[in-house]
């Protein structure tokens, strides 16, 4: 039966991510905007007791009770989470994307040995590193190479934009999973992630850049030289064979693209809730049911943009629920994150454009939102990324046919 | 709880009416477009899904299913995929059917219930729009003054569909002078002051017979006044309209689609598929996650009413969004199409003047 409402038990859950939004997210929100490199260190606390306590779950939550499944759950909380401060909400310690890569490509016996330290201890982060200078979208195309040397894994190679790379490499007991490939030759089959254990010798982190926003999640670079992993962090078969490897790393962003949906769909409600509680201080009110001829510029305005939002929640929301299901949900997956990315960009570009000169100044939250939301439409596979998985789907192409 | 699937009878219904409509409405689609008419024989097979006659009850003749604006929304989309004119002609009963049956005394029900239960077609219709280029459901300005026990009715509408063919009409006008409350009257269609004038002749749904109506000092007695003096939930009738609308736009959006991109996969340029180029396999994704983003705003909206909520603002939202999008995708087929989109050879062209009646139209379906 078809049913798009939060019943109230989840509600009353969902509450306690947004009580934390509210009270401790947003008021730290710009000073770590403006302190780029500075370490939210009570922030990382905060968010890891509440976690260990079982009452605030983030990245790896146990699920949502008997009427909600644990990506759906996930999602919902990561837009609170996001509608607080989606560059904090990246900066919470926890599995993150390296994390679920090792859900996506590890047996059982790695999930425990990799991931129960997120239960313990002290704050952790895993990342996830494939992109590579010289190459982004086109993953297949990484250059990093794994060679095996007795019972050690060597890798070597330099890799970029990896969000929470230096708390996971350096700045806590985590984990980084590279992406590496065993047999150049192979093309994708041969690409495999490895999990570098924190503070392993030769890794290390050259740089952690300057960003336009999401300024508190450190994205970091990172340059592996013969830097030895056991055999055994080989996430999966070793086995090179066509259906193996790259499908791991599709099978990853399957799960994680409807989380950066529901974080770009946090940052649009963000700014739409600004808008609206800015219009209703000035008596202008949004009337439905009217044509547009006689609705004022700004209610279209805000009637598109709370629409638009509304629409990418509910693709975000299919994708998840989808995959609670244990139905594949590539395409809807990448549906939601094109359409979120891309709307959630126009939103807050709207948002600002709507308030004139105050919506320019830092004064507000407005502009960081803007400069946030736009991350949405690149990391986790672009807009351009998805468009692209979605025409392969539909018209039935191999990404061999269509590139 | 969110869910997102539908019931085993609902996927029953769509699965049926999606494959008559495309075995049987989508082959007669062009012509009834050119001819400006639906063959009466298919409208009678269409009528013989039950889509109208199976939620009428038992006690009035009908099959007593369960009615649900997601399962209408489901059908609505199914038989618009195959042609939206002969869609709209074809569930045009329900538009006086249904408020009758929500909304009527019992004696309205008892009186006109029946009729359309029955095995064969019976035209029905509801006036609602008005020829104003600003008109919308909130500025229904026909009025229905009472004079004594009855009521007297003035106004002019335009779009109602099957008027000439209908045996009376539900009849949308103030009767309050407070803003914004409209009633509605049920007005036979022979009755001195009202007079059904020429047909239509629109831009797209040629084939969908649509008639402007005035009523000039027309008399009605108390008893015509829809659901006595308890009156109508105006909102929540036009609320089940926008959404029928936007359902059909759903399944205009998707035949529209799903052409354009075959066509992609079978015509050649440069030596391989056109599909096979970013710049129309681009165009082909934003459409299809159009197509799903449109149907999930309809079922939101649909789910509401069918929990009794209140979904004016969610089937607002339905209504301009699949719209807008359905303008879009056909639009986009034709331009995939090229040349031979502009052709009247494809259906791509009838899509897209059909595709613009979405933004313009209100209140000719329901759900």
């Amino acid at each position: 039966m078809i049913d798009f409402e939060i019943d109230p038990e989840l509600q009353r859950r969902l509450d306690t991510y947004r009580m934390v939004a509210q009270q401790i997210m947003r008021p730290i929100s710009r000073e770590y905007d403006e302190n780029e490199h500075a370490r939210p260190t009570e922030f990382y606390e905060a968010m890891w007791a509440g976690s260990r306590q079982g009452g605030l779950q983030v990245g790896a939550e146990r699920g949502g009770g008997k009427s909600t499944g644990r990506t759906l759950f996930t999602i919902l909380a990561a837009e609170e989470l996001s509608w607080g401060d989606v560059g904090l909400f990246l900066q919470i310690p926890n599995p993150g994307l390296g994390g679920a890569a090792v859900m996506a490509a590890g047996t059982p016996q790695q999930k425990e040995r990799f991931l129960k330290r997120f239960a313990e201890g002290r704050p952790k982060w895993a990342a996830m590193a494939i992109t590579e200078p010289g190459c982004g979208s086109d993953s297949a195309a990484i250059t990093t190479t794994a060679r095996r040397d007795g019972d050690h894994w060597v890798i070597n190679g330099t890799k970029i934009f990896c969000t929470s790379g230096k708390m996971a490499a350096e700045l806590s007991e985590g984990f980084v999973v590279v992406w590496a490939t065993v047999d150049k030759s192979a093309g994708r089959a041969g690409i495999k992630p490895f999990v570098v254990e924190h503070h392993t010798p030769g890794m290390t982190v050259v740089r952690v850049e300057d960003k336009m926003g999401i300024r508190v999640s450190d994205t970091a670079a990172l340059v592996f030289e013969d830097c030895r992993v056991p055999l055994d962090n080989l996430l999966g078969s070793p086995e090179v064979k066509p259906e193996g490897g790259f499908k791991d790393v599709m099978a990853t962003f399957d799960a994680t693209r409807p989380i950066v949906a529901a974080m770009a769909i946090g940052v649009g409600r963000a700014a739409l809730d600004f808008v609206r509680d800015f219009l209703k201080q000035r008596n202008i009110e949004v009337r439905y049911g009217l044509c547009p001829q006689r609705l004022s510029a700004i209610e279209r305005d805000f009637m598109e943009m709370e629409v638009q939002l509304k629409a990418a929640r509910l693709l975000a929301w299919r994708a998840a629920w989808l995959l609670d299901n244990g139905q594949r949900n590539n395409l809807e997956a990448s549906m939601a994150k094109a359409k979120a990315g891309l709307v959630v960009t126009q939103i807050t570009q709207k948002a600002v454009e709507l308030l004139g000169p105050l919506g320019y100044s830092r004064a507000y939250l407005l502009e960081k939102w803007m400069r946030d939301a736009k991350i949405n439409d690149i990391f986790e596979g672009t807009q351009q990324i998805n468009l692209l998985i979605i025409a392969r789907r539909i018209l039935g192409y191999s990404s061999k046919e269509l590139n | 709880m969110i869910s997102f699937e539908l019931t085993e009878e609902q996927r029953m219904i769509a699965d049926t009416v999606e494959a008559f409509a495309r075995d049987e409405i989508r082959p007669a689609a062009r012509a009834a477009d050119e001819q400006g008419l639906v063959p009466a024989e298919l409208v009678g097979k269409i009528w013989e899904l039950g889509l109208v006659r199976g939620v009428l009850p038992e006690q009035f003749g009908g099959d007593g299913g369960q009615r649900s604006s997601v399962t209408g929304a489901v059908a609505g989309e199914a038989l618009a995929y195959g042609d939206l004119a002969i869609a709209l002609h074809a569930l045009a009963p329900r538009l006086a059917a249904f408020p009758i049956l929500e909304m009527g005394t019992d004696e309205q029900r008892a009186r006109y219930l029946p009729g359309f239960a029955q095995a064969a077609f019976r035209a029905g219709s509801a006036a609602l729009m008005e020829p104003r280029w600003d008109f919308d459901v909130l500025g229904v300005a026909a009025r229905a003054a009472r004079d004594g026990a009855g009521y007297v009715l003035n106004g002019e509408k335009c779009y109602v569909p099957l008027a000439n063919e209908s045996d009376f009409l539900l009849v949308y006008a103030c009767s309050e002078p407070a803003a914004g409350a409209v009633d509605a009257f049920l007005v036979p269609r022979v009755c001195p002051g009202m007079t059904v004038g020429e047909r239509e002749k629109n831009m797209g749904l040629k084939a969908l017979a649509t008639y402007g109506v005035t009523f000039k000092d027309c008399a009605l007695a108390a008893e015509a006044r829809l659901g006595g003096e308890r009156g109508i939930n105006f909102r929540r009738l036009m609320s089940q309209a926008k959404v029928a609308l936007a359902a059909m736009a759903v399944g205009v959006s998707r035949a529209a689609l799903e052409y354009a991109r075959d066509y992609a996969r079978e015509r050649r340029a440069f030596g391989v598929p056109i599909g096979t180029k970013q710049a129309i396999a681009f165009m082909l994704a934003e459409m299809a996650l159009e197509v799903d983003a449109s149907r999930l705003l309809v079922w939101d909206a649909a789910c509401r009413l069918d929990k009794g909520q209140d979904a004016f603002k969610e089937s607002c939202q339905a209504k301009s969004y699949t719209a807008a999008a359905a303008l879009k995708i056909a639009d986009n087929a034709v331009q995939i199409l090229g040349g031979h989109g502009y052709i009247r050879e494809h259906p791509v062209e009838m899509w897209l003047r059909n595709a613009r009646g979405f933004a313009t139209l209100e209140g000719i379906a329901t759900v």
